[in-house]
């Protein structure tokens, strides 16, 4: 199972460890992940899963679709790294990687 | 110790435990929930999971251990048969008696049922539940006719999930127009095309009359006579308040529990959040009932920060959305009182948006796979932004322009 760590709005580390399938939402939220809303449970339509990841990692994922990133833009503090983690889903050469939640998410 | 009880293992009820446990409650912490899963979330349900697309796993908001970890005592699959408020206790159908200093209730609401002759067949569904969609889903074989009655989000959502898995599907609607009561006429349109080009047939102004067949419904009639054979019915025609164990404790209801802005019913040590409660909206000055994931959540959590007497109006611009194959529609804002509508771009282009304004100011809007100016919208109908139609119309200026 890919480990990913998200940093928390308060600073805090939280490692999680989820199956390969699954979106890095799922993962935060299964967990408890402070800052992960996810109101919308991965539908792409509310914005509260927002993420900025580690920019040594950003290139690796695969690029978001015109939904979210009209979504993003329109989201709290967006950055070049943001996106929205429910449509990150976990792949074995994930592992390691890590995201920080803002410090809000509207 | 302080006790608090949560009844109602959903949306809400799972949002309270979230937010009492992060806001810093120590006490005990109990979640009475008649259904037997781990709290999940039901919009999947007419979507991937009822596809078979999306793991019985993947619907649940948390793991148990998470419930284990911030110390709640789950009743799973146990329902709360009696409330007594003076006592401050609760009976659970098992004869466990539970009593509590502060009380949330998060019911939910029920399908509504038609009241015709043969809705009791075997093969005629509502869809509400985890249990509901086990007993659909073998129904949905490929070839298989649907019959779905009511034109609303989810008995469209569930058609075009079923004809994505290969049924014959027909829409039964009694009003003139799909989704008649959230969207606008040229929203209605797109999605009865949409549904149209899938194949799905769209059958307007049908009132169903009867549910024929012997042991299985093998049809539908409508007002006029025409049958429409069926191997399968899914009954989507809207849903209502759980409200019976609250009435029957003597707490006030009108079309859900009614509670005031803090989400405190007409007894100070009991709470309401989600689709059971009616509740005020201070920023479009009425009273609703809402049904959705949104008003669930905050509710919710507003109410759990009431329950610690941490005094928290829940005042929102709700917000909703329903995925119809590949179309995302996404409606921000209650609409109802608008006395004018302004559509930007063109709904044959397949990404639109149709505003509603109400002397003036932006009150509400409804986008077809548009998300930016369904973000943009959110925040500017909190602002009580009165825009330039001319502006607002124009399609080529961004929304957060204005
Ligand atoms: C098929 C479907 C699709 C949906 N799609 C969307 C969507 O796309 N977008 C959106 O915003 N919303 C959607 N919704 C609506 C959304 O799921 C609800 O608004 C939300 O679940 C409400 O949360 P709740 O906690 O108020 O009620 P629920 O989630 O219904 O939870 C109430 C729980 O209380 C339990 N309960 C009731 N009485 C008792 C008792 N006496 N003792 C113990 N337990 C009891 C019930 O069994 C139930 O488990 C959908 C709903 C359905 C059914
Ligand atoms: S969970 Fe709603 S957009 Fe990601």
């Amino acid at each position: 199972m890919p480990g990913v760590v998200f940093i928390e709005p308060g600073g805090g580390r939280h490692a999680v460890a989820a199956p390969v399938g699954v979106t890095l939402m799922e993962a935060a939220r299964q967990h408890g992940v402070e800052g992960i809303l996810a109101q919308c449970g991965g539908a792409g339509a509310c914005a509260t899963c927002h993420v900025y990841v580690d920019p040594a990692w950003f290139d690796r994922l695969p690029p978001a679709e015109e939904l979210e990133t009209g979504m993003l833009e329109t989201a709290w503090e967006p950055r070049a790294n943001s996106r929205l983690s429910c449509q990150v889903t976990l792949t074995a050469d994930l592992d390691g990687l890590t995201v920080t939640v803002p410090a809000r998410q509207r | 110790m302080t006790t608090m009880v949560i009844i109602g293992g959903g949306q809400a009820g799972s949002q309270a435990i979230d937010t009492l446990r992060r806001e810093g409650f120590a006490g005990r912490l109990v979640l009475i929930g008649e259904e037997p899963w781990l709290p999940y979330q039901r919009p999947p349900l007419s979507k991937k999971y009822l596809a078979g697309e999306f793991a019985l796993e993947r619907l649940p908001f948390r793991h148990r251990a998470f419930y284990d970890e911030h110390r709640v005592e789950l009743r799973l699959g146990r329902r709360a048969e009696r409330l007594e408020a003076a006592e401050r206790r609760v009976t659970l159908d098992d004869g466990e008696i539970i009593a509590y200093d502060r009380l949330l209730l998060c019911l939910g609401a029920e399908p509504r049922r038609l009241a015709c002759p043969g809705a009791q067949l075997s093969g005629v569904h509502a869809l509400r539940s985890i249990a509901d969609v086990e007993r659909i889903r073998p129904d949905l074989r490929p070839g298989a006719r649907l019959v779905v009655v009511g034109g609303g989000y989810i008995g469209l959502e569930t058609a075009a999930t079923a004809r994505q898995m290969g049924c014959e599907v027909t829409v039964l609607e009694t009003a003139d127009r799909l989704m008649n009561r959230v969207v606008a006429p040229e929203t209605s349109a797109y999605f009865a095309a949409e549904h149209g080009r899938h194949g799905i047939s769209i059958v307007c102004g049908a009132r169903v009359e009867r549910f024929e067949g012997s042991a299985r419904v093998d049809g539908v009639v409508c007002a006029g006579g025409e049958r429409h054979p069926a191997d399968a019915v899914i009954v989507g025609v809207g849903a209502l308040p759980v409200t019976r164990l609250a009435q029957d404790a003597g707490l006030a209801c009108d079309n859900g529990i009614t509670v005031d802005e803090y989400c405190a019913t007409s007894d100070p040590a009991i709470f309401a959040a989600g689709d059971c409660a009616n509740h005020p909206s201070p920023h479009y000055g009425v009273r609703v009932r809402l049904e959705s994931v949104d008003n669930a959540f905050e509710q919710a959590k507003a109410a759990a920060l009431n329950m610690l007497d941490r005094r928290t109006v829940h005042d929102r611009v709700p917000w909703f959305w329903s995925d119809q194959f590949d179309n995302k529609l996404l409606i921000c804002g209650l609409s109802q009182g608008h006395d004018r509508r302004v559509l930007r771009g063109e709904p044959a282009g397949r990404a639109f948006s149709v505003c509603y304004l109400r002397n003036g100011e932006l009150i509400a809007l409804e986008a077809v796979n548009h998300g930016k100016d369904y973000m943009a919208a959110r925040k500017l109908i909190l602002g009580r932004l009165r825009p330039d139609l001319g502006r607002l119309a124009d399609p080529g200026i961004e929304l957060r322009d204005l």
